[in-house]
């Protein structure tokens, strides 16, 4: 770690600084001004600061004359300064004043060019279908509301809607987390980024970062380690369509539900096959119902450490009401969007969360290019725009009342 | 040889020293024995074994102390304390925020550059030590009986060392031999202190019989001298022979490191003080640290950011707790356990938390800040230097920033103290006019010659790069024009050379001999006095020839050649020939008289009458200002010099074989010829040798001088020996020199004097009414006097010339006084003194000469604008006060316009009268307008601080200065000055001179300057600046906030001891008023807009804090959090910071009033500080909120979210730096594109570096796929745009409703330039007026119409107590009123009536001029009395002078009113005989 690449890059960094810095100096010499004849060669750019720096640290009333008589046989140039635009500080520059010919035509195009992108941003907003199904089961009529007792294992829930129209395609699921504390600063660290990475070493001894969910009672190493990893959300949903009566399960894609570089970057599984093997010795995280390596059987690129779920849940929120990406509906029929009709949803309800109030809910929802459904973005825009045309009306009163009639 | 030795003889030294640290010397004397007796210089038998070596060492470090020291230095700075701890807070696991070594990199990186800079300097320090340890000197060999070549860092205490010419001395030596004849070694002591002429220092006493070459193997004696210390001008000891006989040591024995031998051709010494104990190594004080006023406004800023960073720890703390409290017992599995599984309480969670909290907001105490604001005043000080206005073409000098941290000082200064000597004019003496028993010549042709000079100035620059062949002036009396002799003397130096470089060194060259430029040199003599001067000598000759006794000579002849011969020897110059530069001219004659009676019997006995001039001349250095003001010494600035130096190596080495055999003859040829006009005069004080020159223009010229003669040349006469007797140096307690000759002419013993007029006017022999003689002697007396008095009024410097003729037995008697106070060992000093005064009284006035002092160039000028930018100037001056008041007329410091108070008293008590009568006068004239009350409350209270307390005026008006200025000078003498300082004066002092304009204290010691200026510092507490040239304002210059010296004439003293060295005064008024301006706004925008970025950025994650439990977490990346200062954002703002110009030179130079906006400070007033952080807290909130919004409800993953927030926070810090950003050229753009680019390459480079790094946010591929989302280009248009809407709305407001004066600049700057010369030429600035009905900047301009009213003081009102509410009060209704406020008729009536209630009814006085008044009154039981004399001065202004006779012979308050023609001050005079002081005044004020 202490080698890593920052300290490197910050050598670079800093040496890039410093020849930014004697470019820009060594420019303004090189753009001589007028008369300057006596002078011809170019000093390299430092030299100047570098003796100015000398004379100004070092120098001290009598020692000071001895060295600088000594100095002076190296030098003959007399101390006369350069003429140039850059020392003689009159580098051609724009003057903005704040004035009414450029802040009024400025704030009027701000505004109206705000309010445009606004009303676009809002009106694509509010194509977004948005669906939100809370089963929590914190009231007693909740459907879920049998499944909110931790003591119950295997539990299962059904939740019925009804869609009035075709919820355009493609659709999303997510699942939501609400009250739910992902950020935490403790929380988040508690993995190991190697062991993640398919690193041997790190399943017999987990980075000390994990603690105290590095190892279980026995000193036995937990694999994947850590409070991240042992507070996965483990949820599952069914959707059904109900077609004349009959139940008919929409097909869920789970494929591409995680970033692509996490998953064949940032996260391996190790280099073992079976995979069973590499964990050998270890663990499965306390609140894990099945280890690591049967995730997903069905699915090799799907298992251990790059199970889509689980790359998904790794990946921490930013704010503790959050949705994760739980499936898509691509396929079949569903692929121009769910036709209106009843649906049904099947949960099988492992994840409490009632204890800490938070609130578990599923969201249906299509997206547009610019993300899920948010009116905020286009609403600031309009705002902000509308503030921008007010205020150059503002300015424009201000201006015409105190301003013009002094320009004689 | 001994090198070998060196290291274990280095080993046994510091033993030595610690032996002598655990056992303190018990004596407090050093003895030094002579290393020659013992084998070994650190033998264990040698006595002088415990000295330092020669060797020294300036380096602060060593290979291995280096990383510790350098270390500990730099954590004596708070901010690095700081800034480590946090760093290794990162090391506890328990409250870690950041990768351990990643947050330890910006403190490292910080620590390391300074480092290396020590470490830098620390090298070429040891570069040069080692250049200057092995410099060679000759130092005798015990082995080989010889003197052998050694290095300097091999010399030991107690060696002989040999000395040739042009060698610069390896340590402190004492001299016992010399080539010299006269058993002198000249020394010139420019290193240490700028002062390039010759210094005389003599062979100890007991050595000088030696006729022989010194022999080192027969020195026995033993020297007790004091201990090293750094005093340049003390040195005592007693060198003891072997017979047991001692003789004193002076500091005339002492010859000191550093300096350089020269006209002495060998000298042999032995060495007292070596390496760091030499006077000129104790003397070296490091740079000194200055805090300036902004950094010590930005500490307290400081200080409130971390009150801020702690509240908002506490408040995360707390918030954490209660998060944590609120889940109880059911612990949610997104907290977790501690590393040992067991669950924190709230409590304790809290208190990691809030350490936690301590790093992550790290950044709100920015560590850049102060890297950045060192960078930026070491760029400032960068461009101050550049800076071609700055840089005097004549002397091939630039300013010189000698402080590095005050620049931004420059632009808040609102006193200015100012020497006036040098200072503001230029050292040049120029003998001007002199009257001669009684006679005025006015030299009417020189002054036309002088004026002459003015005009060539411009025009020398092309006939110099002409190169023209003028012919070179051969003669002396050839004065038909300057140009002539003025081109001659450049084309002369530019055609040998050829190359500018080498133009400027041989122009250096010439001016070797101080104070010899054309203009001093060359005097048209006045074609009257020429042609008695010549009536006279031939008289002389002829006499002579005849021999007739020189008595029948005519009396007025008789004077005129007897002050001609005075006006040449009656000084310390001395003769050199200019081809042979520092080689003193010999030429001796054999003395004419056959006859040695009681001569010599006495020189026998005075084997050094030099000594006593010496003395003095030391001391006179320090006092200069005090009396003449200028008995200074050419000298340049420090480059100069040292070329000089350089050269003079150069020429030695060359020259050195063609003069090493000492021709001790004068050229033949030269002699009677006029060729003399071409020998240098090398005078200790420009004024000598103006007089010297002048009298070399009546052909009465100096042709050498020897300690025991001087020879001169008269016309008709030929040369004349005069045998010098004595020498009574220049002292400034006695204000006069004289010398003791034997008249060759007339074989009379003659004491020629020259002094200030106010002392020897007093020593007049006081004339006998009774015969003819003695009525011509009293006309003269008073014919001199009035003289005296209108050159004075010219503001000429007056020297009076007198002589006495002693009789031999008089002689006699005061030899024998004077040898017994040679030869006293205690209080020699004291006994010479008296020795002196008794010689130097009932003088025979000769005459008196004017010497002008120019003004420098632009002088009026430059105080005219500064005193408008809002800057009080005080003259500080050490010169007489009549001198001092018409050179304030001159240069603008006092205007006709106002009235002057002068204050002169000779007692405490007298001064405290005084400065309550004024304080009275004031008080009436400008406060009363409300009557009793505040009389009552100004009586009761003199502290003007109750009166009006600064802090609550400055911030609660718009004045343009704490307190009220009115249009009034004060001028106070030095005595008085004294008794003013005193503590129970000083706060009444400064209630007076406060309230002046401009003040003028002359006749000041120097450590009356500084108390002068420390006063004014500490208790108005106001930023003041000290400009000086000389050494006697260096104390001055010290106490200062800003100390500025002048790198003129006087040495280089000042210079050192200054912050920034100018070469002329006029630079100040660039220096202040733009480069002070502009660094001031420069910084305290740059400080401000520093404490808003962090507090902004940091901000964000403090919101975050709501959202993530007060846990600590941040969504921005570690590495943006550090970096963001150090990084992403330093660039734009170092470019603001250096190169940004709110308004341009030319404004602010024109219009100085914009400098009050430094003064006022009003860039960065405390409130702006808190403006800034809630500007700061809304634009994070807005930067925190919109991307919050805009990603709820959706999957976003925690750094995918912070780093858009990264981003839109810096896009919004640089627009706001855009906004703030006044001029914006190419590099402003750059930087900011740069800083963009930075940070998305960064960004891309660290999110693509390392997939399982960086834990805890492995920000792998974050940027990227930001990159790919509108959402987050969207996020970034609207949340600056939204942040800065306020700011933005609020600047473009302000600049049309109520502009600040800057931004008024700014908007004149934009006008066309001849609109705005017609806009400033008016004066009265309108522009962006029309909506400030009370904008107290405009008012500062509008030329009052009532200033022109001249009302004399005493005049009876008729109105008087009518309508006195309308005298303007300091309500801000008027502001205009208050600052240059013109004495309006109700002013001076309430002061009467005032005046009156406390002394008695006033008589009606008369308006007419011509009347004296008298009014007597009593004044409670003080016996004394006071004139109140109110005068037209010269000036036609009204003004009251304060004068207090010391001897209270009459009790009287004496209202004067005297006339033009004056002459009535005779009678004023009568009573008071014993105080001339009073008779000058008088006769001033009548003149």
């Amino acid at each position: 770690m202490a080698d890593g690449p920052w300290r490197g890059f910050y050598c670079a960094f800093a040496v890039s600084m410093y020849s930014m810095f004697m470019w820009k100096v060594g420019r303004g010499r090189k753009k001589k001004g007028r008369g300057m004849t006596g002078k011809g060669e170019l000093l390299h750019p430092g030299k100047d600061l570098s003796v100015l720096l000398t004379s100004l640290f070092l120098c001290s009333p009598a020692d000071c004359a001895i060295k600088a008589m000594v100095k002076h046989e190296q030098e003959e140039s007399p101390n006369r300064p350069d003429n140039t635009a850059f020392t003689q500080q009159r580098l051609p520059a724009w003057q903005p004043i704040l004035s009414a010919g450029i802040v009024i035509p400025g704030f009027v195009l701000i505004g109206l060019a705000f309010i445009g992108v606004g009303v676009g941003l809002f009106i694509t907003s509010r194509d977004v279908q948005v669906l939100e199904l809370d089963y929590t089961g914190a009231v007693a009529t909740d459907p879920c509301y049998k499944c909110s007792d931790p003591s119950i294992k295997d539990c299962g829930c059904t939740m019925e809607f009804h869609l009035d129209t075709l919820f355009k395609g493609p659709v999303v699921i997510y699942y939501g987390l609400n009250n739910y504390f992902q950020n935490q600063r403790k929380y988040g660290i508690s993995k190991d980024d190697n062991q993640l990475y398919g690193d041997l070493d790190t399943f017999k001894s987990p980075a000390t970062a994990c603690s105290p969910y590095d190892y279980d009672g026995k000193r036995n190493p937990i694999v994947p380690c850590g409070a991240l990893a042992n507070s996965m959300f483990n949820d599952t949903f069914r959707l059904y369509r109900m077609v004349n009566g009959s139940k008919k399960e929409v097909p869920l894609n789970g494929k591409g539900i995680a970033w692509w570089t996490d998953q064949n970057v940032k996260y391996r599984n190790p280099n073992e096959t079976p995979l069973i093997n590499a964990f050998n010795g270890t663990v499965k995280p306390i609140n894990w119902p099945k280890a690591a390596y049967e995730l997903d059987t069905t699915d090799v690129y799907n298992n251990g450490f790059i199970n889509q779920d689980f790359l998904v849940w790794m990946r921490r929120a930013a704010l503790p009401d959050f949705r994760k990406l739980y499936r898509r509906i691509t396929k079949d029929e569903y692929q121009a969007g769910l036709p209106a009709g009843n649906y049904s949803l099947e949960i099988s309800y492992n994840y409490h969360v009632l204890s800490f109030k938070g609130k578990k809910k599923l969201v249906l929802s299509n997206v547009s290019w610019m993300g899920g459904k948010n009116d905020f973005l286009g609403i600031a825009y309009l705002v902000v725009g509308s503030l921008c045309v007010i205020m150059s009306i503002v300015m424009l009163i201000v201006y015409a009342k105190f301003k013009f009639p002094e320009e004689d | 040889m001994a090198r070998e030795s060196e290291d274990t003889g280095m080993a046994k030294a510091s033993k030595a020293k610690r032996q002598r640290k655990k056992k303190p010397k018990e004596n407090k004397t050093r003895t030094v024995h002579a290393n020659i007796h013992y084998d070994n210089a650190k033998g264990e038998e040698n006595p002088n074994r415990h000295y330092a070596t020669n060797k020294i060492k300036t380096t602060k470090y060593t290979v291995l102390s280096f990383l510790p020291k350098n270390l500990f230095e730099q954590f004596h700075r708070f901010a690095n304390v700081y800034f480590v701890f946090i760093a290794l807070l990162n090391f506890v696991p328990v409250v870690n925020a950041f990768q351990p070594e990643l947050a330890l990199a910006p403190v490292a990186f910080i620590l390391s550059v300074t480092a290396i800079k020590d470490l830098w300097e620390d090298y070429r320090r040891h570069r040069s030590d080692k250049e200057i340890n092995h410099m060679d000197c000759l130092v005798y060999s015990r082995e080989d009986k010889r003197y052998v070549e050694k290095y300097w860092k091999e010399v030991h205490v107690g060696d002989f060392v040999r000395l040739r010419c042009n060698e610069i001395l390896p340590a402190d030596v004492l001299l016992l031999s010399s080539s010299d004849p006269d058993r002198l070694c000249h020394i010139e002591t420019a290193t240490l202190d700028g002062e390039t002429n010759l210094k005389q220092r003599q062979v100890v006493r007991s050595f000088f019989e030696l006729d022989c070459d010194f022999d080192p193997l027969k020195y026995s004696s033993i020297i007790e001298c004091e201990k090293p210390n750094n005093d340049l001008n003390r040195f005592r000891g007693y060198i003891i022979h072997r017979s047991g006989r001692r003789d004193a040591l002076y500091k005339e024995n002492l010859l000191l490191r550093g300096c350089t031998v020269r006209n002495t051709e060998e000298a042999v010494g032995i060495v007292i003080y070596a390496g760091h104990e030499t006077k000129a190594m104790l003397n070296n004080n490091g740079p000194r640290y200055k805090r300036s006023k902004l950094e010590r406004q930005m500490n307290v800023d400081v200080f409130w950011c971390v009150i801020i960073l702690l509240v908002m720890c506490l408040f995360a703390a707390l918030g954490h707790g209660l998060w944590k409290f609120q889940y109880g017992d059911k612990r949610p599995v997104f907290d977790v356990l501690s590393p040992e599984g067991t669950d924190l309480s709230a409590l304790m969670s809290a208190i990691y938390l809030f350490l936690t909290m301590i790093i992550v907001f790290q950044v709100l105490i920015p560590i850049s800040l102060f890297v950045s604001i060192e960078i930026v005043k070491i760029c400032q000080v960068y461009f101050i230097h550049q800076d071609m206005d700055l840089y005097d073409e004549e002397t091939d000098s630039q300013l010189q920033c000698r402080a590095l941290n005050i620049t931004e000082d420059l632009g808040q200064m609102q006193y200015i103290f100012s020497d006036k000597t040098g200072t503001l004019t230029e050292n040049k003496m120029v003998f001007r006019r002199c009257t001669v028993a009684g006679v005025e010549y006015s030299h009417d042709a020189n002054a036309r010659r002088i004026a002459m000079y003015q005009e060539i100035d411009s025009e020398e620059e092309e006939c110099m790069s002409h190169g023209g062949t003028l012919p070179r002036r051969d003669s002396v009396t050839s004065h038909q024009s300057g140009r002539v002799v003025l081109r001659s003397h450049s084309t002369k130096s530019h055609r040998r050379t050829g190359s500018r470089a080498e133009a400027k060194r041989a122009s250096i060259l010439s001016k070797h001999t101080a104070f010899s430029s054309p203009m001093e040199k060359d005097i048209t003599p006045d074609p009257q006095l020429l042609d008695k001067v010549n009536e006279c000598s031939s008289q002389l000759d002829f006499m002579r020839f005849h021999r007739q006794p020189m008595s029948q000579l005519p009396s007025d002849l008789c004077d005129i050649i007897d002050f001609f011969i005075a006006l040449t020897i009656c000084n310390t110059v001395v003769v050199s020939s200019p081809n042979q530069p520092r080689h003193k001219v010999r030429t001796r004659f054999e003395l004419k008289s056959p006859v040695k009676t009681i001569e010599d019997f006495i020189k026998r006995f005075t084997p050094s009458r030099l000594t006593s001039g010496s003395n003095s001349s030391s001391s006179s250095s320090l006092n200069r200002s005090s009396n003449k003001g200028c008995s200074s010494l050419l000298s340049s600035p420090s480059a100069e010099s040292t070329l000089t130096k350089l050269n003079e190596e150069q020429l030695s080495s060359t020259l050195e074989q063609a003069f090493s055999p000492l021709a001790p003859c004068y050229d033949g040829k030269a002699s009677g010829s006029p060729e003399e006009g071409e020998l240098r005069y090398e005078a200790e004080s420009p004024d000598e040798a103006a007089l010297v020159y002048a009298a070399r223009a009546y052909k009465c010229s100096l042709v050498g001088r020897l300690p025991d003669q001087v020879t001169v040349e008269l016309p008709h006469l030929g040369k004349l020996t005069f045998e010098l007797l004595h020498t009574l140096g220049f002292d400034s307690t006695r204000k006069r020199m004289s010398v003791v000759v034997r008249h060759p002419l007339t074989d009379q013993i003659t004491v020629y004097t020259k002094g200030a007029d106010s002392v020897i006017m007093d020593l007049i022999k006081a004339p006998d009414a009774g015969n003819s003689k003695g009525k011509r002697q009293k006309k003269i007396f008073f014919r001199t006097q009035s003289y005296l008095n209108l050159y004075a009024a010219d503001g000429l410097r007056t020297l009076c010339i007198a002589k006495k003729i002693l009789s031999k037995e008089e002689y006699a008697r005061w030899l024998q006084h004077h040898l017994e106070a040679e030869t006293a060992i205690q209080g020699r000093e004291e006994l010479l003194f008296e020795s002196a005064l008794r010689l130097e009284t009932n003088l025979h006035l000769l005459g008196a000469t004017g010497i002008e002092d120019r003004l420098q160039d632009g002088v009026p000028e430059t105080i005219a604008s500064l005193r408008k930018a809002g800057l009080q100037i005080w003259v500080l001056t050490g010169d007489k006060q009549e001198t001092a008041v018409n050179i304030a007329y001159a240069c603008k410091l006092l205007d006709p316009d106002e009235e002057m108070l002068t204050l002169n008293a000779d007692s405490q008590e007298a001064c405290a009268v005084l400065l309550e009568e004024s304080l009275h006068y004031i008080q009436a004239k400008f406060f009363c307008s409300s009557g009793d009350q505040s009389t009552k409350t100004f009586q009761s209270n003199f502290a003007p601080f109750e009166m009006y307390p600064s802090s609550s005026l400055s911030t609660t008006s718009s004045h343009t200065s704490h307190f009220l200025v009115h249009r009034l000078g004060l001028v106070i003498d030095g005595r008085t000055l004294a008794y003013a300082l005193d503590k129970s004066l000083e706060d009444k002092f400064l209630a007076v001179a406060r309230s002046c304009r401009s003040v003028l204290c002359c006749r000041s010691t120097p450590l009356q300057k500084s108390m002068v200026v420390k006063l004014v510092r500490n208790k108005l507490k106001v930023m003041t600046l000290a400009i000086g040239d000389g050494a006697n304002d260096v104390s001055m210059i010290q106490v200062a906030d800003v100390g500025v010296g002048i790198s003129g004439q006087e040495g280089m003293q000042a210079v050192m001891a200054s912050d920034f060295a100018l070469p002329r005064f006029r630079y100040l008024q660039k220096l202040l008023l733009v480069h002070g301006h502009w660094c001031y706004s420069r910084l305290a925008n740059m400080i401000l807009y520093f404490f808003y970025k962090n507090a902004m950025f940091v901000a964000t994650v403090f919101w975050y804090q709501f959202y993530c439990g007060f846990s600590g977490s941040a969504m921005i990346d570690q590495w943006y959090l550090i970096f963001f200062n150090l990084m992403f954002s330093a660039f734009p703002q170092l470019i603001t910071g250096t190169l940004d110009k709110d308004v341009s030179e030319e404004t602010l130079q024109q219009l100085p009033q914009l400098y009050v906006n430094g003064q006022n400070s009003e860039e960065y007033k405390p409130y702006m500080f808190w403006m800034n952080m809630i500007d700061a807290f809304y634009q994070s909130l807005v930067c925190f909120f919109i991307p919050y919004f805009a990603y709820t409800d959706s999957d976003v993953d925690l750094f995918t979210w912070g780093t858009p927030i990264t981003a839109i926070a810096l896009f919004t810090i640089l627009v706001h730096l855009g906004i703030e950003t006044k001029t914006w050229t190419w590099m402003n753009w750059l930087s900011i594109a740069f800083s963009v680019a930075l940070f998305f390459i960064v960004a891309l480079c660290y999110n693509a570096s390392c997939p399982t790094c960086y834990s805890p946010s492995n920000p792998y591929w974050t940027m990227q796929r930001l990159l790919q989302d509108p959402l987050f280009y969207l996020l970034c248009t609207i949340t600056p745009v939204a942040a800065l809407l306020p700011r933005y709305f609020y600047r473009s407001c302000q600049g049309t409703l109520f502009p600040s004066p800057v931004q008024v600049g700014r908007q004149l700057d934009k006008l066309p330039s001849d609109t705005r010369k017609n806009i400033l030429s008016l004066s009265r600035v309108k522009m962006g007026s029309s909506l400030s009905p009370e904008s107290p900047f405009l008012s500062l301009n509008k030329p009052k119409g009532s200033q022109n009213k001249q009302s004399s003081l005493l005049q009876t009102n008729k109105d008087r107590g009518q309508n006195s509410s309308s005298v303007p009060s300091y309500s801000e209704k008027h502001p205009s009123d208050i600052y240059p406020l013109a004495p309006s008729e109700q002013d001076i009536s309430s002061y009467t009536r005032n005046s009156s209630r406390l002394y008695c009814e006033p008589k009606p006085h008369s308006t007419k001029d011509s009347h004296c008044l008298n009014e007597t009154l009593q004044l409670s039981d003080l016996s004394l009395s006071s004139w109140i004399a109110s005068t037209p001065l010269v000036t036609q202004t009204g003004s009251i002078h304060l004068n207090l006779p010391p001897d209270g012979a009459s009790q009287c308050v004496k209202y004067t009113r005297s006339s033009e023609e004056g002459l009535c001050s005779d009678h004023v005079v009568q009573p008071a005989h014993r105080t001339v002081h009073v008779t000058e005044q008088a006769l001033y004020t009548a003149l």
